[in-house]
């Protein structure tokens, strides 16, 4: 992709790995986060300590991190996989029962400085473990049965500890990972298509045996289900959020209310403003322009991804940055379906904009794989 | 693991593929998140705009600063004063009753209170601030202030409430706000909505009552900016509507406070009028109360007190007393004789203590009679047996044509409340009412202003001061609205002879004046404010065969609510007539004794324009005068404080 591409022959070595970063990428990066700490100096009211500071703080050291991360060889990485792996399944045993409770859900260590979520951490080694999984696996026998259960074993078993938290948000995202590099990886789309309209009957069978002597839940159960599908229903309890928050983008209109005019946001009605919702309040002061314009910068950071993988031989590096991307890209979905109204409201931050410590980390850590991978491909 | 190149190549492809797959599902969801987002900001804008304003805008109002009640000088009568009060607003306290304990424990507080105002806050809208306490004492205001942070929603403020500084002297008249009933909004057919603010006052009875729209003003409204708790972050926008319209009465205060004093714990009724213009200068009615309490919240026991009062505290007897008139009604009866011409001034009847009638006696109040009476003696010595003579002879109709035309039997307008009609009966009347024939008895007892007619004090002021100015003068309270005089119309002449009622004044003149005149004590020697006037005793009871056989108990005998009203009408001078009164004392005995006195001294006041001038009265009574006149508890005549408690 770069000036440098076509004259190196070799791997880049020492500090020359610096030139061979893929830049565009870590500019895209830096801008995204930027706005989120422009937005958390705007929700604070225009003081910067209460959340920007730290913000940038963790972005900072995150950058850090990533560049680490990105020195290293990606092959070490690959031999990393497997014990990461079960490193970070050890840690989510382990918060299961001496986690720190927070938010009514086990999902924290604390280590003092930092508090520390092994479910973040699944994020990653899973894409890696998957990624290696399939680096090692003969082509031939990707899409048969017993060797698609064990990816899927290493995808549910995390995921289900993960749900125990209980965490929706994480283990949906797990979930949609682990399918997305087996998908990539090239697993019949059978499989794909079956689980697809297993998930499909299972939630038609539930709903069309509603109000049926043999239906499958209780009567509280699902009228749980119906707020939880449209939380407009409720509008002062859980459809509270969703309606200020359709409010807030709303009235942003074209060019939105200013820099630090947002009314929703000033006077309290959005909730969550600094973490799920941040969307909003972006939404809100810079209007269409502004909240299209995040969504190109978004796009453009995944695009830039997918065409990093598709330019590597290696294949653990394909996978490995198709995951991450992934990754990345469900987490936008999820979270901007959520604020918009088009999906129920499931606890899922905005990448690179949510205040949030241990998430922007992970995230860096992922794209420091990235880059990693981008650095030190087969030439 | 080692691959063949084949092998490579088949990866690389179907990777490719199913790279570009994903790629092509996630630039569709993107693409869905843009037209989600263009839906929301670029269509729908305008609506989530107007929601977004309807979320942080309200609109409150700001309750209009009451006009004030003035006397005909400018001196305040019903005021407002500064009032320290606490307000708790739900939406902002979150757990009412929680904020209403710890509240309790800095003011002083019943658990019954307590429990009336969390039940008053749950009733109204969530962001309505409702008053939680009234004039609180500086110092509890300022322990309210201090713990504020520890009572969410709870807020200390500074309001108006309504002040009578001259507490009991205008308590009838101008009566007293109390805070918008169920009933007051069920009376208007569209009510302001400051009414329904909670705790909001309004006229409860006389002039605050009956003048409340022009008292109250417009409500001014303030927009203002609020975040999702409720909590006001700035005002966006004021609007300061109007202040309700200073209000100046006819009265003068001090008169009205002379007359109050002067009436002492008499239950009686005084009303002074102008007999010019109809201005009414002094209505007083005693004994009275503070309607301070009132504003205030009148306790049970308070009340209780008011309400078993025989002497009626809280009638407005001036306006709503109907009392037979007794002798004060014979101007009416002579007047109706004159203008009919069935008798003429010099027409003479001879007394001999009574008139017999159908087989049945009707006495004179003088046993042995008067004589040969004219008609200036009549007056001068309250011959009844001159008017039983002359009833007969103009007949029921033309008496009670003539009481109409004087004001009897006619609801006056002014704004009090429960002004009463009265009764001008005539044969009509009583066939309507009694479904019974009228009989001559009937007309010799109303030629002296007994049996059916009944008169207000006010009716009663009016009728001389039409007699006085020989034109059809109406008394009017208000003088003045918002600076502006209200104009008076002139009053249109009563059609009577000037010589008829230059006959019937110099009667009027001897009664006082006069050498056997029955209100002669009552004189007033200065000739320049000379007093003409009548006097009237009028019976509240039967007096029965077996009682006169026994002779006529004497007043002082009876217990005080069987004894007769003693009734007073005059005006002065007598040469120009300027002032008109009545005094109605209820069950005081004798007219001369009981109610002149009374009469010479408000009118004097009036005239002199302050304390009655001790040279103006007898110079006999001059000394007992002053002596009364020191002995009057009087306010301070700038201020209006209330006089200092006398000595034990």
């Amino acid at each position: 992709m770069t000036f440098y591409d076509n004259r190196l022959k070799q791997v880049p070595t020492g500090l020359r790995k610096v030139l061979y970063l893929n830049w565009q990428l870590v500019v895209l990066i830096v801008a995204v986060a930027s706005v989120g700490i422009l937005m958390l100096y705007s929700i604070a009211g225009g003081d910067f300590d209460i959340w920007a500071r730290r913000q940038a703080q963790v972005f900072a050291a995150g950058l850090v991190l990533m560049f680490a991360v990105a020195f290293v060889p990606i092959w070490f990485w690959r031999s990393m996989a497997v014990a990461a792996y079960l490193l970070a399944f050890a840690l989510l045993i382990f918060v299961e029962f001496k986690g720190k409770i927070g938010m009514g859900a086990q999902r924290w260590i604390d280590f003092g400085v930092i508090q520390f979520q092994p479910s973040e951490m699944m994020k990653f080694t899973l894409v890696m473990v998957l990624a290696a999984y399939y680096d090692w696996l003969d082509n031939k026998r990707v899409s048969r049965p017993l060797w698609v259960l064990m990816p899927v074993l290493l995808t549910v078993l995390p995921t289900i500890l993960v749900l125990m938290q209980p965490n929706l948000g994480t283990s949906l995202m797990l979930l949609l990972g682990g399918a997305t590099v087996m998908f990539a990886a090239g697993v019949s789309l059978w499989y794909f298509v079956a689980v697809a309209s297993l998930a499909g009957g299972a939630i038609a069978g539930v709903f069309l045996t509603r109000g049926t002597p043999w239906q499958f839940l209780h009567d509280y159960q699902y009228r749980r289900i119906d707020t939880f599908l449209d939380p407009t229903a409720d509008p002062l309890g859980a459809g509270y959020n969703i309606i200020q928050a359709k409010i807030a983008l709303g009235s942003g209109g074209w060019s939105g209310k200013g820099f630090m005019q947002g009314t929703q946001s000033r006077l309290n009605f959005l909730p969550e403003k600094h973490t799920d919702f941040i969307f909003t309040t972006l939404a809100e002061e810079f209007g269409f322009v502004g909240a299209f314009s995040l969504l190109v910068l978004y796009a453009l950071i995944i695009g830039f991804c997918l065409v990093s993988a598709l330019q590597n031989r290696d294949r653990f590096s394909s996978l490995l940055i198709i995951g991450v991307a992934a990754n990345f890209f469900f987490y936008i979905a999820v979270n901007l379906s959520m604020v918009m109204g088009m999906a129920p409201v499931v606890g899922v931050p905005l990448p690179l904009l949510s205040y949030g410590g241990s998430a922007m980390l992970v995230i860096l850590v992922g794209f420091g794989l990235v880059q990693s991978a981008h650095v030190h491909r087969p030439r | 693991m080692r691959r063949t190149p084949k092998d490579k190549e088949d990866i690389a492809r179907s990777l490719t593929r199913r790279t570009l797959m994903l790629g092509g599902a996630m630039t569709a969801m993107v693409a869905a998140l843009g037209v989600r987002m263009r839906y929301l900001q670029v269509d729908q804008a305008d609506e989530f705009r107007l929601l977004a304003e309807e979320n942080r805008i309200s609109i409150r109002l700001i309750p209009p600063t009451r006009g004030l009640i003035q006397d005909r000088n400018g001196k305040i009568i019903a005021g407002n004063e500064q009032n320290y009060r606490v307000v708790i607003t739900r939406e902002q306290a979150g757990d009412v009753e929680l904020v209403m304990r710890r509240l309790a424990g800095i003011i002083p507080m019943t658990p019954e209170e307590l429990e009336e105002t969390v039940n008053d806050v749950v009733r109204h809208s969530a962001y309505v601030p409702v008053i939680v306490r009234d004039r609180l004492s500086w110092d509890d205001f300022s322990k309210i202030a201090v713990n504020a942070p520890a009572l969410p929603g709870v807020l200390p403020e500074v309001g108006q409430s309504r002040f009578y500084p001259r507490d009991v002297d205008f308590a009838h008249v101008v009566g007293y706000v109390g805070p918008v009933s169920e009933r007051d909004l069920a009376e208007r057919e569209d009510p302001d909505p400051v009414l329904r603010l909670p705790k909001f006052q309004i006229g409860k009875i006389g002039v605050e009552r009956w003048m409340d729209d022009t008292l109250r003003g417009t409500a001014g409204t303030k927009k203002i900016e609020v975040n999702a708790v409720g909590r006001v972050m700035r005002e966006l926008e004021r609007n300061e509507g109007d202040p309700g319209a200073d209000i100046r009465l006819t009265i003068d205060a001090d008169l009205q406070n002379f007359t109050q004093a002067r009436l002492g714990i008499e239950s009686a009724a005084v009303v002074v009028m102008d007999v010019q213009n109809g201005d009414v200068v002094a209505c007083v009615s005693s004994p009275s109360f503070d309607p301070n309490l009132f504003v205030r919240g009148i306790s049970h026991v308070d009340y209780q007190a008011l309400m078993e009062n025989d002497h009626r505290p809280l009638a407005n007897k001036t306006v709503s007393g109907a009392y037979p008139p007794g002798s004060t009604f014979k101007m009416v009866t002579a007047l109706a004789a004159l203008e009919a011409g069935v008798i003429d001034e010099n027409y003479r009847v001879r007394c001999p203590g009574y008139l017999e009638f159908g087989g049945r006696r009707f006495h004179c109040w003088s046993r042995g009679g008067h004589g040969t009476v004219s008609l200036t003696r009549s007056f001068a010595e309250s011959c009844d047996v001159y008017y039983y003579d002359i009833a007969q002879k103009v007949g029921i109709d033309k008496i009670a044509e003539m009481g109409r035309r004087l004001g009897l039997g006619v609801r006056h307008d002014m704004p009090m409340s429960a002004i009463t009609e009265g009764n001008m009966p005539d044969k009509a009347w009583k066939q309507q009412r009694h479904k019974a024939e009228w009989r001559i008895g009937d007309t010799i007892n109303a030629s002296i202003g007994q049996g059916y007619v009944l008169a207000s004090p006010l009716q009663l002021a009016v009728m001389t001061a039409r007699i006085a100015s020989g034109r059809a003068v109406a008394p009017r309270l208000v003088r003045m609205i918002d600076g502006q005089e209200i104009p008076v119309p002139e009053a249109p002449s009563l059609g009577i002879a000037e010589s008829t009622l230059a006959a019937i004044r110099r009667g009027m003149d001897e009664v006082v004046n006069g050498e056997r005149g029955t209100a002669k004590s009552s004189r007033i020697v200065d000739v320049s404010m000379a007093l003409a006037g009548k006097t009237g005793t009028s019976q509240v009871r039967n007096i029965t065969a077996a009682e006169r056989a026994r002779g006529v108990v004497s007043n002082d005998q009876l217990p005080w609510n069987r004894r007769d009203h003693a009734l007073f009408v005059g005006f002065a001078p007598a040469a120009a007539p300027r002032y008109a009164v009545s005094v109605v004392v209820e069950h005081g005995g004798g007219g001369s004794a009981a109610a002149a006195p009374i009469g010479r001294d408000v009118i004097l006041y009036a005239l002199s324009g302050g304390i009655p001038p001790l040279d103006a009265y007898p110079a006999s009574q001059r000394g007992r005068i002053e002596s009364m006149l020191k002995d009057l508890s009087l306010r301070d005549p700038t201020t209006g404080a209330a006089p200092k408690a006398e000595k034990a």
